[in-house]
This record gives C-alpha cells, sequence and structure tokens, in this order.
C-alpha cells in the first residue's frame, strides 16, 4: 500500500523493550479504589450510587450526562466508603466526583447479556457500546458511541503508538490481536465503512505479525494490516489519516468530514468485548515504565487504581526516581503525587530520572531559525504564533491557527533556544476559550439587563397608566367632597333625632 | 504517598542550543579560511582574531549597559560569528581599525540598538562591512593577488601582515599601490568598461577555471562547508539554493547570447562573496526570511540585487547591499509567505 507523509514530526528513541519483556502482566486488585466520574471527554457523569451501598463488579455506579458523556461501571465488588469530589489528575486544579470503594468479594458479578456482534442491529450494537461505558483509550477519552452515529467509508485502527516510552497497544496486540480484529469488524459494521486499515508502526514487529495472524485467520479481504514508519506524532489522529490516504482533515473540521473514523486498537478490543461478551469498560491495559521503576512492564488495571499501588505492582520506583508523568514523555502530565488514580485514558505511567528530564537550559531570545515550523506536523509557524501569544493578541493566534496546534511537543524538543513553546499555545487556547466563555456571559449578562430594564419601564409605565385611569374613573377630589356631603345630609338612623 | 516536582510537557531535553548551532556554522566556516589563508596568506587569521576580540568587548560592554547577564550571551558564539563573517569580507591586510569600526557597527549598532540576540532586523557583520565600505572605500580595495602572483614574490607571512595591519608597512617588494584594484571582479569591471572582451579579461593571470585565481578555491571550501550545514539541517537548503540557483539562471541566457560581453555563469558563482554569501550570510537566520517560501524569495532577491550591483553598481561586489536590502523586505515577505496550515482550504 503506497503511503503518504505527514509534516515534521521527528523520531525519538522509543524505549519501548523496556516494558515489553514480560507480556501482559495482571495487576492485583488494591484494597481502595478511587473511580472518577470524569474519565472521558465532555461531561462528567453522575454518581448513582451512595456511601454504604455494596457494589458488584461490572456495576454502573455512574451515569452518563448529556451528549458527550459516558457511563462508568465498578471494576470490582466492594462496598462505597464515599462519593466525595477529588482532585483530577489531568486537569491540576480541577476536581470531580470520586466513587471510593473498598473491594471486596461479594455481591457476585454483574454482566450485560452477550450480542451476536456479527449479525446484531448497528443501532443496537452501539447502544450497547454506550451502556458499556466505552471511551476513546488512546488518550482523548472521547465516548466512542458518540463517533459512531455517523456514517463512515474508512475506519482506521490506530496501533501506531508514536510516544516514546507508551507500550500498551503493542502489549495489547502481541496477546489479543485476535480481538483487536473481531472488534475492528464490528465498528466497521456499525459505522457501514466498506474498508479497515489496522496501522502498526514498523518497530513493532512482534504486535505486527500478531495482527496480520489475526487477519489471515479471519479471510476478510476489507481489513488490512498497514505497516506505517515511526515518526512522531504518527499516532495523531490527522497525521494517521493523511499518512494512510494522503488525505488531509479540514482545518477546524472532523475525521467524519472526510469519512473516516479513527479508534484506537484497545477501543476496538473494548467495544467487542462489551457486545460480544457484555463487559463493561473497567480496566485498561497500562504501560508503568521508565528509569524510576524498578520492574517496567505492561499490566491490566482495573479502572481506579491509584497509581502508587500500580507503582507497587511493576517494584516500586528506584533511586532514579525524579518525575512522574501521566502518559509519554512529550505530552503527559506531571503529577504532583501518586495517589491518583488511573482513569480510562490513562495509558502509561511513565517514572522519569533526573538527567532524562534535565532542567531545561535557560532559556535564549528566538533566532527565527525556522525548526519549530519544519517540525510542526499541523505545518504552524510556532515561533510566529508565540509572538502574538505573548503580545496578548489573541485573535491574531487564532488566525495563525493556535487551535490546529496538537500539542505534541515536537517545537519545544527542537528549538535552540529552549522557548517553551507549547505550554504558552496552551494557555492561549485556555484564555480564548475562558474568554468566549465570559463573552458570553456578558452577553447574556446584557441582555438580562437590558431586559430587566426593559421590564422595570413597562411596569412604571403601566403603574402610571393604571393611576391615570383610577384618576379618571374617580374624576377628582369634587367626588369625594359629594360623598363627604351626602354622609352629612343623611342623619344616622340608629341614633335617636337631636332633641 | 511520595511526592514530585512538575512541570508542563514535553518533559525531555531539547535537542540543540544556540551555541551548538553556531558553533557547527563557524565549524564549517573552517575550510574556506584555511584555503583562504593558504592563498592570500596568515592576515585573514590576524583579521579574525582582531574582530573577534573587538565583537566580543563590544558585546560585553552593550550586554552590561544594557543590564543583561553576561554569560549566556557572551558565550553563545553568535558575536564571533559575526566577526569572522565580517574578517571574511574585508581585505586581508586591512588596517585594525577598520575591524573596530566595523565591529562597533555590527555589535553596538545593527546588534544591541535593535535588542540584541534574535531582535536584529539587519545582518550584524553585513551592517559592519557596508560601513566599512561607505566610509573608506579606499582600505576596501586593496586586496592581496592571490598567492604566486606577481611571478616570485612571496604572500606577506605573519610578522609582515601584522606589521601592516597595525602599522600600515608593506614589506619590500609589496607597496599598496600594487594591491589596488587586484580582485577579478574589480578586473573585470575596469577592463569591461574599457572595451575589453571577456576571452581577454580572462587572459590575466589573476583568473582561474571559473572565477578569479585563489577566490574559487576559497568559494569552493565555502561550499564544502555549507553543504556540511545542509546535511546537518542547520541551514535551510533554500536560500543557497535559490541564490546560486538565480544568479545561474539570470546569467546563463546572456553569456550564451554574447559570451565575449557576459561572464560564463559559474564565473559569478565563484567570484567575490557569492558562495560565502549563499551558505553564511543569507542564510542567517535573525535577519532572513523563516517560511519556506519566504527563504526561496528571501535567496531570489538577494541573487538579483548581487549580479544588478555587480552589472550597475558603483562597487565591485553586491553580496552585503543585497543581503541588507533583502533583511528590509524579509518581515514583509513572512507575512506573505506563511504555509499553508494543515487541513487548511479542504472544504469541511
Amino acid at each position: 500500500m503506497l503511503l503518504h507523509r505527514f509534516h515534521g514530526g521527528l523520531r525519538l528513541a522509543g524505549h519501548k523493550a523496556e516494558s515489553s519483556g514480560a507480556g501482559l502482566q495482571p495487576c492485583a486488585m488494591p484494597a481502595v479504589l478511587h473511580v472518577s466520574m470524569l474519565q472521558h471527554a465532555g461531561t462528567p457523569a453522575r454518581a448513582c450510587v451512595a456511601a454504604g451501598d455494596l457494589v458488584a463488579a461490572g456495576q454502573r455506579i455512574g451515569v452518563a450526562q448529556g451528549e458527550v458523556s459516558a457511563d462508568v461501571h465498578s471494576p470490582s465488588a466492594g462496598r462505597v466508603l464515599a462519593v466525595e469530589p477529588r482532585a483530577l489528575a489531568r486537569f491540576p486544579g480541577l476536581d470531580a466526583v470520586h466513587v471510593v470503594i473498598e473491594t471486596g468479594a461479594a455481591p457476585a458479578a454483574q454482566a450485560l447479556p452477550a450480542l451476536d456482534w456479527q449479525a446484531g442491529d448497528p443501532a443496537a450494537l452501539r447502544e450497547r457500546i454506550r451502556a458499556a461505558g466505552v471511551v476513546g483509550l488512546g488518550g482523548a477519552g472521547f465516548p466512542t458511541e458518540g463517533k459512531l452515529s455517523v456514517a463512515r467509508e474508512l475506519l482506521v485502527l490506530n496501533g501506531a503508538e508514536c510516544e516514546p516510552w507508551i507500550a500498551c497497544d503493542d502489549a495489547l496486540l502481541r496477546e489479543h490481536a485476535d480481538e483487536v480484529v473481531r472488534g475492528g469488524r464490528l465498528l466497521a459494521r456499525v459505522v457501514g465503512a466498506g474498508r479497515v486499515l489496522l496501522a502498526i508502526e514498523d518497530t513493532m514487529p512482534e504486535a505486527l505479525a500478531a495482527a496480520r495472524a489475526a487477519v489471515a485467520a479471519v479471510g476478510d479481504d476489507d481489513i488490512a494490516v498497514v505497516e506505517v514508519p515511526t515518526i512522531y506524532p504518527e499516532g495523531g489522529e490527522r497525521q494517521l489519516i493523511q499518512v494512510l490516504t494522503g488525505r488531509e482533515v479540514p482545518r477546524g473540521g472532523l475525521p467524519r468530514d472526510i469519512g473516516v473514523i479513527v479508534q484506537n486498537v484497545a477501543t476496538a478490543r473494548a467495544a467487542w468485548r462489551a457486545v460480544a461478551l457484555g463487559e463493561p469498560l473497567a480496566s485498561r491495559v497500562v504501560t508503568v515504565t521508565g528509569r524510576g521503576v524498578a520492574r517496567p512492564g505492561n499490566f491490566v488495571v482495573p479502572i481506579g487504581t491509584p497509581v502508587s499501588h500500580l507503582v507497587e505492582q511493576a517494584g516500586g520506583y528506584t533511586d532514579a526516581a525524579a518525575r512522574l508523568l501521566l502518559g509519554g514523555p512529550m505530552m503527559g502530565q506531571a503529577l504532583a503525587h501518586d495517589e491518583f488514580p488511573i482513569g480510562k485514558q490513562d495509558n502509561c505511567v511513565l517514572v522519569l530520572s533526573a538527567d532524562e528530564c534535565a532542567d531545561r537550559e535557560p532559556e535564549m531570545p528566538c533566532i527565527r531559525c525556522g525548526d519549530c515550523a519544519s517540525a510542526c506536523p499541523a505545518q504552524l509557524l510556532p515561533q510566529q504564533l508565540l509572538w502574538h501569544v505573548r503580545a496578548g493578541n489573541l485573535e491574531r493566534a487564532q488566525d495563525q491557527g493556535v487551535f490546529d496546534c496538537i500539542e505534541c511537543g515536537c517545537c519545544d524538543l527542537v528549538c535552540p533556544s529552549h522557548i517553551p513553546l507549547t505550554q504558552p499555545f496552551r494557555q492561549a487556547k485556555l484564555a480564548i476559550r475562558t474568554r468566549a466563555v465570559e463573552t458570553q456571559r456578558a452577553l447574556a449578562a446584557r441582555e438580562r439587563h437590558d431586559a430587566r430594564g426593559q421590564r422595570l419601564q413597562r411596569e412604571s409605565a403601566e403603574r402610571a397608566e393604571r393611576d391615570e385611569a383610577r384618576k379618571a374613573s374617580t374624576a377628582g377630589a369634587d367626588a369625594v367632597a359629594a360623598a363627604l356631603e351626602r354622609a352629612r345630609a343623611t342623619p344616622p338612623r340608629d341614633t335617636d333625632p337631636p332633641p | 504517598m511520595k511526592t514530585f516536582a512538575t512541570a508542563s510537557a514535553p518533559h525531555l531535553p531539547g535537542k540543540r542550543s544556540v551555541r551548538g548551532v553556531m558553533g557547527l556554522v563557524l565549524a564549517a566556516l573552517v575550510p574556506g579560511v584555511l584555503a583562504h589563508a593558504w592563498f592570500f596568506g596568515p592576515g585573514i587569521a590576524i583579521q579574525i582574531a582582531l574582530a573577534t576580540a573587538f565583537a566580543l568587548g563590544f558585546e560585553a560592554a552593550m550586554l552590561r549597559l544594557r543590564g543583561k547577564a553576561l554569560r549566556p550571551f557572551l558565550t553563545d558564539l553568535s558575536a564571533p560569528l559575526a566577526a569572522v563573517l565580517f574578517a571574511l569580507s574585508i581585505p586581508p591586510l586591512a588596517p585594525w581599525w577598520v575591524s573596530a569600526i566595523g565591529m562597533a557597527s555590527a555589535i553596538v549598532l545593527a546588534k544591541h540598538l535593535y535588542g540584541g540576540l534574535g531582535h536584529n532586523l539587519f545582518n550584524p557583520a553585513m551592517v559592519g562591512v557596508a560601513v566599512v565600505l561607505l566610509c573608506f572605500p579606499r582600505e576596501f580595495t586593496q586586496w592581496l593577488p592571490p598567492a604566486g602572483l606577481p611571478d616570485g614574490v612571496a604572500v606577506p607571512g605573519l610578522a609582515a601582515s601584522l606589521r601592516a595591519i597595525f602599522t600600515g608597512e608593506l614589506p619590500a617588494p609589496w607597496r599598496w599601490d600594487m594591491l589596488a584594484q587586484a580582485t577579478p571582479l574589480d578586473t573585470v569591471r575596469t577592463l569591461g568598461h574599457a572595451g575589453a572582451t571577456l576571452a581577454e579579461i580572462r587572459d590575466n593571470p589573476l583568473f582561474g577555471d571559473f572565477g578569479g585565481r585563489g577566490w574559487e578555491w576559497v568559494a569552493n571550501f565555502f561550499a564544502l562547508g555549507g553543504v556540511f550545514l545542509l546535511w546537518k539541517k542547520l541551514i535551510p537548503w533554500q536560500v543557497p539554493v535559490a541564490v546560486l540557483g538565480t544568479v545561474v539562471l539570470l546569467t546563463l541566457p546572456f553569456w550564451l547570447y554574447d559570451p565575449d560581453l557576459h561572464p560564463f555563469p559559474l564565473q559569478h558563482v565563484f567570484s567575490g562573496a557569492l558562495v560565502l554569501g549563499a551558505f553564511f550570510i543569507a542564510t542567517d537566520p535573525v535577519s532572513g526570511c523563516t517560511t519556506p517560501r519566504g527563504r526561496l524569495l528571501f535567496g531570489v532577491g538577494v541573487a538579483v540585487l548581487t549580479l544588478a550591483i555587480r552589472r550597475w553598481g558603483a562597487f565591485p561586489d553586491g553580496v552585503a547591499f543585497a543581503v541588507l536590502l533583502m533583511n528590509c523586505l524579509a518581515p514583509w515577505l513572512d507575512l506573505h509567505t506563511r504555509p499553508r496550515i494543515l487541513g487548511e482550504g479542504k472544504a469541511p
């Protein structure tokens, strides 16, 4: 198959072998799980259990709220200790409700009835994928069902695990390529896609071999394994589509605009398990790796497991542990402590040593070398963009594509002046969004104010009119005087006449 | 609970540094400088040392005056790079104060008064060259002929060069008037205006295979360094390709039309500072364009202006002025050559 290139990108040292030696390992169930109600893009789910309740493994404990949201299920049987707001690892400073579960043996597990994934009604299959709380497991956590509502021609299964260190998809494909392939065929049925491409990077030979064997076993011509070159950030949706089809997702648009849907391989597997086995999404594969952990590996982790427990499974920290990341080294979130729980979109716990993430050299002025632009997969001019952002010229920044930035971090890495670029772009996006919300609020407030003014004006006009009318109807002071006169003229009846 | 220090992504250290970039550009100049010394004597080494000393002195003074940290900026190697490019653009036996004035213009005027590293609108080295060329044209015409010319006269050695630069005394049998008008470009201009054909002009022993004797070899070694920079992706390919390509494409039809009046395209390429300019001067990131198409246009502009100045201008070579004029245009070119953002213009 003829592959295309995306602009820029970097070839980075993979560090996948560190964790992939031991295959998929189980993670012991921790004593306490902290299951967040926000493990997906969009609105948090509403907790539907209360402290003291007994929950079964697979029982729904969070109900999706609105269009972009997802149900949450308990990974284990146990008792709810608390339903309380706790800090979110991915959004420092923000809270979400967590269901804290003390794990135990009873009650018995709950599963949904199995459906026929090859013959079932696509609408029913989609509903099942929603009911199982399946969200994108590649990192963004977009509720999968939402993506399945529009018909597509091409389904891309994303096994291009481009960030260094992360190897969970590799581990998953090596052992469960058959389920991934089934998941791909299931999702293709749901969206009516005639073609499925399973993209795997050329540095993952075992996964490629497993995937090819799984596809051969199926004997379906509509699904093909594609070996793609390992260039970061090829796992980006837009980049992968460009590599496979040569087509660009329109600026400000979505893959659906060109009839493509991209799903992570683990998402496809989760969707298949939800349909064929009735198993809700309550665990995922997480890579625990880096020089800061003793025995790196890939673990099947119950959702809500604290990072500290997971690191213990990997032999604990080494003396080199200096930075704790949720995610990879390019886009991961640095955690201040290890008590945050693993969520559905968390693919990696990476503990870097101090010399790997050596404090950056002092920032120098930009010399306009343009290396950032050469590396940018979105074809932006990061250096020019930074000028606008630093000058507070957010309209210009938006015009020049700050929202097209996928925050891959390539520009940061190549900048000879060590200027942080991605972080100011993140902040600019946040500022523009906040300002849009504030503008919206201000507009609403002004509308309210105007409406109130009009109402007050109307009311005072009405009052004046009423007074006017009353005055007119009583015809002034004469009527009162006449009435008094009449009253005086008539002698009281129940008293004696005056002597 | 174990706690950690946090930082924003990405969490990997940078791949390059300003010092590293400047250092490699300096390293790429070494073959050309050695060739220069081979053909024109050790004067160039003295000029480089002088210019570098003045550059660092002015840099330190300006950093102090502006209240900036000395260490990161004195060691970023940008001032020495400007000094070497300046030294390569002046005659090897130019008096010492040429360097002083050139570097004052480059570092104080062009660089620090515009805001220091990264903020200068004009290429500092070329500002230095332009100031010296405009103010002291006589000193700028005193180029040594290449080694072996005139017959039997040795190029001044280190001590003789030092004395010439600091006291103005030339070792016998050299006289200053022997140095005047000795570059091939000057010769083409002077003899051409006098009505000589190019074939006659090129009979002059100053000429080699394509450009000036000696000069063309120096240019070859600069090109070697330039190819190294291209390979290391330290300079954008657009600028040298546009500069050299435009020169060849623009001069080829004239030469084909009348080779007696118009020099062979490669004679243009291998004369004067064109190769040095294409790889090392017009590629200055700060004062050049930053978009790919902008860089192509920048290179085309440098080539066209250089040829125009060579043909009609009052100065023998036009690279410095061409670069400075294009520096004026660079921000405007950048503005109008922004690359298409991914997915831009695709129907949603």
